[in-house]
């Protein structure tokens, strides 16, 4: 039988365009879960939410959707502080992060889908872009620019989140947070703020995310359940914040699915983002009494 | 060997790349009161983490009773006998004092004393008694004074009937007599037959309490003795500028 | 009251609802009390792990569908009756508990309530690829002709069935609160750490803990597609499941096994209502909504005033 190298070959590329994707939708739980310990289940919802502000802009103006939310992540910011502030007094001073909190995000995550549902209907949504149709081809391989354009954005986007994490003050702040809050104090820098400003960026990052997503693919309310499992799976596997972890993570991940949707059929899907989760967990444990 | 009730033997333990303990020795006899003492930081509450298994020690082995007791999770070294008190107290909030004392009467002491399930409150007042808390037995144990949640902390630990009670800072932030009160309940533990770590930087109850003291810096033994000769040690003196 | 005595009235009580369910004549009181009574199964079944351990479970609907889905599955192939898919349906959402809690219940507790909403979505795309069991099509399940003990409609019988299952997850719940296990379950939900210090095998009773609230969840769905003598995966493994499971507990209150059933009767009945005069999706928000602010606001829930009330009284 003649080795299927094409196939191979575009399976391997779209698994890493997609890993890029993936990177950009997990790189905000991995500061907020990674960095600052807060269970965000309801991240997706604001990457869908993203996804629906950008398909609006778009369905009206003919604006690009990812320039779009690029313009709106202040809007993002806004949110995940006004969030973050909520959590903060509600939950993390009372000390009763863990059930409560997790209720709390689910809650969010909840009304954020049902929301939805009741604006926009169940039915799926997609954007016009110039190079939505436009294929790239070397050799053998194909480049959907619907892949590649998110995929070159989503790198940048990462890497200059690094970058600003370990070259700026409040960068540097923000991962000192994560290890020692007294310390932080001490040199007079407010831990509670770092942690909201920190929070806010993630959510950010997921409001572009969400242009990303329905630049990639079509959309509807309850598609943001599927990528829990996927963003924690990313961001355990990266090694909990770590941001080049969370990237080779990410590609992990669009491998495994990209070689599964090939040879098994896209239908199982969503199992490999939670299967991966599954074994994540059992062999990185990050423990109970320690982390 | 076997008068050793716990023999420490060449812990390490490790954090990344920062060594908490370094090859730490340490026994202690049955009965024995053994002070521990050492700057911020030197690595006492992770030793008694490393004994009682909330952390697991990279190198060196952990004896109870002459059992090695490294690979046992924390509920069964309790059970075998070693109890101990949180520096910072974790009373069970939803409950009240009494019953806050019935979780390790049920799960520790019924190993090494037959205790049937309708005497285990009268055990708990027993020893609410004991230790001065006897008229808050039936109060919410998450309004209590400083003093009271460190008694409370202790009394859990004593009802767990442990032959080893590692008591974490028990002192830390009271008042002398408030200090004078948990060094009282502690001496009564003598009397039981019970054998007692008591890590503190209040000196003078740890000189009154201890039959002899050891001296932890930067995760190293540098002392081990009678009380007095290691309290003069000029070494102790240079890296630990006691209390009092 | 003694456990036993407990058993006693609740299954009477029971018997006297599924009895005096006869004399009513409007047939919507059925399918919307039938509803009412899974979310009392379902909302008693989650606070045994959630409330009662501090481990919450977001994959509840994962176990009703177990439940569902056995029932489905021994039907086609043996054409079994409920008699036998009910045990059946509870064991295997219970092996299921046991497995999700002894693979994730040593890590912290988001994992477990991350893993438990991975389970979900697993389980929901197998089912789809199901075809034994009709996968996304769906599968039909036909209900008897004939109705036992002389009821009227087959509707009834599950009803009552429903009514004694809801009192047996209660005397179950009961008898956990007040029994040594139920104490270290709390000890557990209170400071883990503190609790395995006093000599709490705390894994071990983790673990039972999610096996007995794994099996309740799916004894819940056990009757299901009996109800509309229809069921599709969406439906089974409907997010509306998971979110009641948390809200009602949260809102009746998490401590007692009166709050789970306080809950699901109130937010339950409300639903109904609302379903029936506005939309299910309005529904869903309400639930969402008043979720989110009885978490932040009153996360004692309706037990919390209750107590709070009474010890404001005696001071």
């Amino acid at each position: 039988m003649e080795f299927p190298t094409a196939l191979l070959l575009n399976a391997i590329i779209a698994g890493l365009l997609l890993g890029g994707f993936y990177a950009a939708v997990s790189v905000g739980i991995s500061i907020s879960f990674g960095m600052l310990d807060v269970v965000n289940i309801a991240h997706p919802a604001f990457i869908i939410l993203g996804a629906y502000i950008s398909y609006i802009v778009n369905t009206h103006y003919g604006v690009d959707p990812i320039a779009v939310s690029l313009l709106l992540s202040p809007l993002f910011f806004l949110l995940g502080m006004a969030l973050y502030r909520v959590y903060y007094l509600c939950f993390e001073k009372r000390g009763q992060e863990s059930l409560r909190g997790l209720a709390f995000f689910f809650g969010i995550l909840f009304i954020t889908e049902v929301a939805l549902i009741l604006i926009f209907g169940v039915d799926y949504r997609t954007v016009k872009t110039a190079y939505a149709d436009t294929t790239l081809r070397l050799g053998v391989v194909d480049f959907p620019l619907r892949l590649v354009v998110p995929f070159l954005v989503s790198m940048a986007m990462v890497v200059g989140i690094q970058l600003f994490l370990t070259h700026t003050f409040f960068g540097r702040a923000v991962l000192a947070v994560a290890q020692d809050q007294l310390a932080l104090r001490l040199m007079g820098v407010n831990p509670v703020r770092i942690k909201e400003l920190a929070f806010a960026l993630s959510i950010a990052t997921a409001g572009v995310a969400g242009a990303f997503l329905i630049v990639i693919q079509p959309v509807e309310p309850s598609i943001g359940r599927e990528y829990i499992g996927l963003v924690f799976a990313v961001c355990v596997l990266g090694g909990m914040g770590s941001i080049w972890g969370t990237l080779l993570a990410a590609f992990v991940l669009g491998l495994a699915e990209s070689f599964t949707s090939t040879f098994f059929g896209p239908s199982w899907a969503p199992a490999v983002s939670f299967g991966l989760l599954l074994f994540a967990l059992a062999f990185r444990p990050a423990g109970l009494f320690g982390r | 060997m076997s008068e050793m009730l716990l023999e420490v033997r060449g812990v390490t333990k490790r954090f990344g790349g920062f060594t908490a303990l370094d090859g730490v020795d340490l026994v202690v006899r049955p009965g024995e009161r053994l002070g521990l003492i050492g700057p911020n930081g030197s690595g006492k509450s992770t030793l008694v983490n490393c004994i009682c298994g909330a952390l697991r020690n990279e190198e060196g082995v952990i004896r109870f009773e002459g059992r090695d007791i490294g690979a046992q999770p924390t509920h069964r070294r309790t059970r075998l006998g070693v109890a101990r008190s949180f520096q910072i107290p974790k009373p069970f909030v939803s409950m009240s004092v009494l019953d806050n004392l019935r979780i390790p009467l049920l799960y520790a002491a019924r190993q090494h004393e037959k205790l049937a399930t309708d005497r285990v409150a009268d055990e708990a007042m027993r020893i609410l008694r004991q230790v001065g808390l006897a008229d808050k037995a039936h109060a919410r144990s998450s309004g209590l004074t400083q003093v009271d949640m460190r008694k409370l902390e202790l009394a859990r630990a004593m009802a767990a009937k442990p032959k080893l009670l590692i008591s974490d800072e028990a002192m830390a932030g009271l008042s002398a007599s408030e200090v004078d009160d948990i060094l009282a309940l502690l001496s009564r533990l003598k009397q039981q037959g019970v054998a007692v770590i008591m890590i503190e930087h209040v000196m003078r109850a740890v000189m009154k309490f201890s039959d002899r003291v050891a001296v932890l810096v930067t995760g190293r033994k540098i002392a081990d003795g009678d009380p007095q000769s290691v309290v003069a040690n000029t070494e102790v003196i240079k890296a630990y500028l006691g209390e009092q | 009251m003694s456990n036993r005595a407990f058993a006693a009235v609740a299954f009477a009580i029971a018997l006297a609802i599924a009895a005096a369910s006869q004399l009513i004549a409007n047939e919507f009181f059925f399918s919307a009390a039938y509803t009412v009574l899974l979310y009392v199964i379902l909302a008693t079944a989650w606070n045994i792990l959630g409330g009662y351990t501090g481990y919450v479970n977001f994959g509840s609907a994962a176990f009703f569908a177990i439940g569902a889905y056995t029932t489905v599955a021994l039907f086609y192939a043996f054409k079994a009756p409920l008699i036998v898919t009910i045990p059946a349906g509870t064991a295997v959402a219970g092996l299921a508990g046991l497995g999700l809690g002894y693979l994730t219940l040593r890590l912290r507790g988001v994992f477990f309530a991350i893993a438990s909403l991975a389970l979900a979505v697993v389980l929901f795309t197998f089912v789809v690829n199901w075809d034994f069991v009709g996968g996304a099509r769906g599968a039909y399940v036909m209900q008897p002709s004939e109705v036992p003990f002389g009821l009227k409609r087959y509707i009834h019988l599950l009803f009552a069935i429903e009514v004694l299952m809801a009192a047996a997850a209660l005397v179950i719940a009961r008898a956990i609160e007040t029994s040594t296990f139920g104490r270290g379950l709390a000890a557990i939900r209170d400071d883990e750490l503190a609790a395995e210090s006093a000599g709490v095998p705390t894994l071990k009773l983790k673990i039972i803990s999610a096996t007995v609230s794994g099996a309740l969840m799916g004894m819940a769905g056990t009757t299901f597609p009996y109800y509309l003598s229809y069921i599709e995966p969406s439906s089974a493994f409907s997010l509306s499941y998971a979110v009641n499971s948390i809200a009602m507990p949260l809102i009746g209150g998490m401590m007692s096994w009166m709050g789970p059933l306080i809950g699901a009767v109130l937010l339950g009945t409300v639903q109904q209502l609302v379903q029936v005069t506005i939309s299910s999706a309005w529904n869903l928000l309400i639930v969402g909504v008043l979720l989110v602010l009885f978490v932040t606001l009153a996360p004692n829930g309706i037990m919390g005033w209750v107590e709070a009330w009474r010890r404001r009284r005696n001071s």
